[in-house]
């Protein structure tokens, strides 16, 4: 019995009518086994219907493998019909990886070389949809036969195949690239367009094709041009754009021909700047065309006044109605926001602007590009849009805003109050998504800024009070109440208002921290700690302390629980050690750059000696005799003393002073020569673990616009009174200089 | 060069899906279910950019059908744009005011139109009177029902 087949468009209204998801598999699989038999059968002239149903079961994600061979038997047809709905079937079904694919090589070959025009279409489409590398090996010599031929509906499509032949097997661009230049004369849009496009695509892949291609830049540029100025046609315009799809197509060739090429990069920089000043911008076309002519500015070597046009449009995409324009603005001023600082520095108000995105895309390349443009002078501003900004944000962005805002702040504090206060900012708006070592750094902060201890101590107070719940916020809280509790009760502090505060106040807080279910192990911990430093800076006596450790002796938690139990020992048995004990923490020493001063100073003078070649010899550990120099032995080269002022490496002593416990500020600078520009700086350092030590750093630096080469400092100290000979000799301004003088003046502090 | 271009209702239905670089189907249906959960998930205010694994993706909802394509970094968000746009408005003539029913029941000429455009995942023809004289022509051999 024949079972009608069933169209496919019934087929299609079957499978919608189906209420569930199995009655939807019960439908297909039904219709698969007709379709199947049917194949088996072997039905010629029904095979292209039941292959169409079987691509639509297909793309339901139903399993379509055994319809393969059906593809094969269809193209291989001499019917248009079946030839259709062949190639679409292999176009979606044979894969490159399965050998089965090659097997319609052959119709292909058949159709491209004598099948009529529209046949010869759906061959190349197919071809270069999924051609394989072994296909279009086989295939090139067709494909490159049609580029010649007169139609140009099929020129283009096998232009456009040879850009996916050339994709698949590189090798093939040797075939490809002699008829370029002709088919760049063609008038055709759409053979203009592909080869456009194959000449990128052989120019990306060779740097020999991309040097031969150079040579078309001028004809890319009159092309361009003449595109841009002839009239509205209507054929290939988009809202009064002529053909912005080929225009930026060119575009983009030329930024590939342009890079790091100046000669082409000037032939095209006018044609840049005009494309850049008319292209309509109310639509989106225009738009997209503009946005291509800003990206090769860039990129190519061009005039800096172009640079600055093409960041000034950006800009003013930035306020651009249209959010899909707002996005690229972003992303592109993102990527230039390095190299063209101060370009992008001008439209820093638009971009905080952006910051108010309801798009969270929009405004995560905001906060990225506002972070990014921080810098010393905007940074109060700055920080106070990100800080309103944090306060807002959707979730997802706080941690990095969060994280971002401290980076600029460590960065970037005027002053040492500005930072604490900034973070504190953060911790109080943001403290769940802040980094764990935002605490460490915190206290260390406080720890360090001896004249705001008090006013610190307070404000963490007055914050704690009013919220006991964010974590890092807390435990650096508890732990400056601890250190600093005597400050927190004396009440004077000038900075914020007078608030008395009083002891039993103090306690109840930190018990709170301690008993509450919102506060984890660790802050629990720092909180007993606080309570027990307090029992030596309170005035009152210890009870409600004692009882506390006391009752902490029995906690559950272990890490607590020995805290408890040593400190309840210390009341008890070592009460006479509890003052010494609990005291005030030194300083820990890190190796961030803010936490010495003294370090960040050495940092800045080493980077200020930019032009100077100080000849790097590897250090000597050996004392040096320089005295032989002050006694006119010359032509040896000495070793110059250059000093290395981290504390870990091998040092160059020059002094070795009599011991005596330096003051602790620092010593002053010394400028000890200058000439034409050319600078010699002395600064001086005492490290900590060796105050003996007296380390002396010479910078040279040269302000003037002249190199200076082959320079060479050398100096020797007489032991007493301390003193600095020293000799300079370099060349500057085509001159040779020698220089040799003393150095008397050297500052106070450094005697002693 | 533009990866691949997906069609497909709110509901999540796949209604075409053209791919430019050989990707196994297993792999295939894994990304495709990825993005459009990512599509979907987005609000209508939002713009029609998004960063998918290394890829761009630029969409943009036609009634009840998602235009969706994946295109490398040095491509053109712009553009792309027009490009989905003028797919829809060959699509629409075609069809004379295409709905998504059009392009349900008629899915292998919404492939065939689109073949007309695009090759490789490039623009082969950027005249629309052009694409839609092939497609007439193409459709007119059909009928014809024979060897030409």
């Amino acid at each position: 019995m024949v079972v009608p087949s069933l169209k496919l468009q019934d087929l299609i209204e079957e499978i919608r009518g189906a209420k569930t998801q199995a009655q939807e598999r019960e439908v297909i699989q039904k219709e698969c086994a007709h379709i199947r038999a049917s194949f088996r059968d072997g039905d010629p002239v029904h095979r292209h219907r039941q292959l169409a149903k079987l691509l639509y079961v297909h793309m339901l994600g139903y399993p379509a493998h055994f319809g393969q061979m059906e593809c094969l038997k269809l193209i291989a047809s001499s019917r248009f019909t079946d030839k259709r709905v062949g190639y679409l079937g292999a176009m979606l079904l044979l894969d490159e990886r399965h050998d089965a694919h090659l097997l319609i090589t052959n119709s292909i070959k058949n159709d491209l070389s004598q099948g009529i025009q529209p046949v010869q279409g759906l061959a190349l489409c197919t071809l270069s949809t999924m051609g394989s590398a072994e296909m279009c090996r086989d295939l090139a010599p067709e494909v490159e036969k049609l580029l010649l031929q007169p139609s140009p509906y099929v020129r283009k499509k096998a232009i456009l195949t040879a850009v996916h032949m050339i994709r698949k097997v590189p090798e093939l661009s040797s075939v490809f690239l002699p008829p370029c230049a002709q088919l760049l004369h063609e008038r055709h849009h759409g053979i203009l367009l592909g080869t456009i496009t194959l000449i990128t695509e052989l120019c990306e892949r060779s740097p020999a094709a991309l040097r031969h291609f150079r040579k078309v830049v001028p004809q890319l540029v009159h092309i361009l041009r003449t595109l841009v100025t002839m009239g509205y046609s209507t054929e290939h315009s988009i809202s009064g754009v002529s053909d912005p799809f080929l225009q930026v197509q060119i575009l983009r060739l030329l930024r590939i021909l342009g890079r790091n090429h100046e000669e082409s990069s000037e032939t095209m920089n006018d044609l840049l700047a005009q494309v850049a000043t008319n292209t309509d911008t109310s639509r989106n076309a225009g738009n997209a065309v503009l946005f291509e002519t800003v990206l090769t500015i860039m990129d190519i070597r061009s005039a800096a006044g172009l640079r600055v046009l093409a960041v000034n449009i950006l800009g003013r995409f930035l306020l651009n109605s249209d959010r899909n324009i707002r996005y690229v603005a972003l992303t592109s001023l993102l990527r230039l926001v390095q190299s063209d600082h101060s370009a992008v520095q001008r439209h820093r108000p638009t971009v905080v602007e952006c910051l108010r995105e309801t798009d969270a895309s929009l405004s995560r390349r905001a906060l990225e590009l506002s972070l990014a443009l921080v810098n010393s002078s905007n940074v109060r501003a700055m920080m106070q849009e990100l800080q309103a900004f944090l306060e807002s944000c959707p979730p997802d962005l706080r941690a990095d805003c969060a994280s971002g805002i401290l980076l600029a702040a460590e960065r970037f504090a005027p002053t040492k109050r500005w930072h604490i206060d900034t973070i504190l900012h953060v911790l109080t708006t943001a403290g769940t998504h802040v980094r764990d070592d935002a605490v460490a750094n915190l206290t260390q902060l406080i720890g360090g800024a001896q004249e705001l201890h008090a006013y610190s101590v307070r404000r963490l107070y007055n914050a704690l009070a009013e919220d006991i719940s964010q974590q890092p916020l807390v435990q650096v809280a508890a732990w400056c109440i601890g250190e600093y509790g005597d400050l927190l009760l004396a009440g004077n502090c000038e900075e914020i208002e007078p608030l008395q505060v009083d002891e039993e106040e103090v306690l109840a807080l930190l018990e709170k921290v301690l008993q509450s279910h919102m506060s984890l192990p660790a802050t629990r911990g720092y909180a007993l700690t606080a309570l027990m430093k307090l029992s030596t800076r309170l005035c009152g006596d210890n009870n409600r302390i004692r009882q506390v450790v006391s009752i902490y002796g029995s906690c559950l938690d272990v890490e607590l629980q020995q805290r408890a139990v040593e400190y309840d020992t210390l009341f008890r048995k070592y009460d006479h050690m509890r003052a010494a004990i609990l005291e005030k923490m030194p300083l820990v020493e890190r190796d961030g750059p803010q936490a010495d001063e003294e370090a960040k100073e050495s940092k800045e003078a080493a980077q200020l000696s930019e032009a100077a070649p100080v000849p790097t010899e590897p250090q000597a550990s050996q004392l040096l005799d320089l005295l032989d120099l002050l006694d006119g032995a010359s032509g040896d080269v000495q070793h110059p003393p250059h000093l290395d002022p981290s504390p870990g490496g091998a040092l160059v002593h020059l002094l070795d002073l009599p011991c005596v416990p330096p003051p602790p500020a620092p010593i002053p600078d010394l400028k000890v020569f200058e000439r034409e520009g050319v600078q010699l700086n002395l600064s001086f350092i005492r490290p900590p673990e060796n105050p003996a030590l007296l380390l002396i750093t010479i910078t040279a630096t040269n302000f003037s616009e002249g190199d200076v080469t082959h320079f060479i400092c050398q100096a020797a100290v007489p032991k007493a009174p301390l003193r600095l000979k020293l000799r300079l000799t370099y060349d500057h301004f085509h001159q040779s200089v020698q220089e040799i003088f003393e150095v008397n003046n050297l500052p106070v502090e450094s005697w002693q | 060069m533009m990866r691949f271009m997906l069609l497909f209702s709110r509901q999540g239905k796949l209604r075409l899906q053209k791919w430019y670089l050989a990707t196994s189907d297993k792999e295939r249906k894994k990304m495709v279910r990825e993005l459009m959960q990512v599509v979907l998930a987005r609000k209508p205010k939002m713009c029609s950019f998004l960063e998918w694994r290394d890829l761009k993706v630029v969409y943009k909802r036609y009634a009840s059908l998602y235009f969706c394509c994946a295109i490398e970094g040095q491509d053109n968000e712009l553009i792309t744009l027009e490009l989905i746009h003028r797919y829809v408005e060959l699509l629409d003539k075609y069809f004379g005011s295409v709905c998504e029913l059009d392009i349900i029941f008629n899915f292998e000429k919404a492939y065939f139109i689109l073949d007309e455009f695009l090759m490789g995942g490039d623009v082969q023809d950027t005249s629309k009177k052009s694409v839609l004289k092939a497609i007439e022509q193409a459709d007119l051999l059909q009928e014809e029902m024979g060897l030409a």
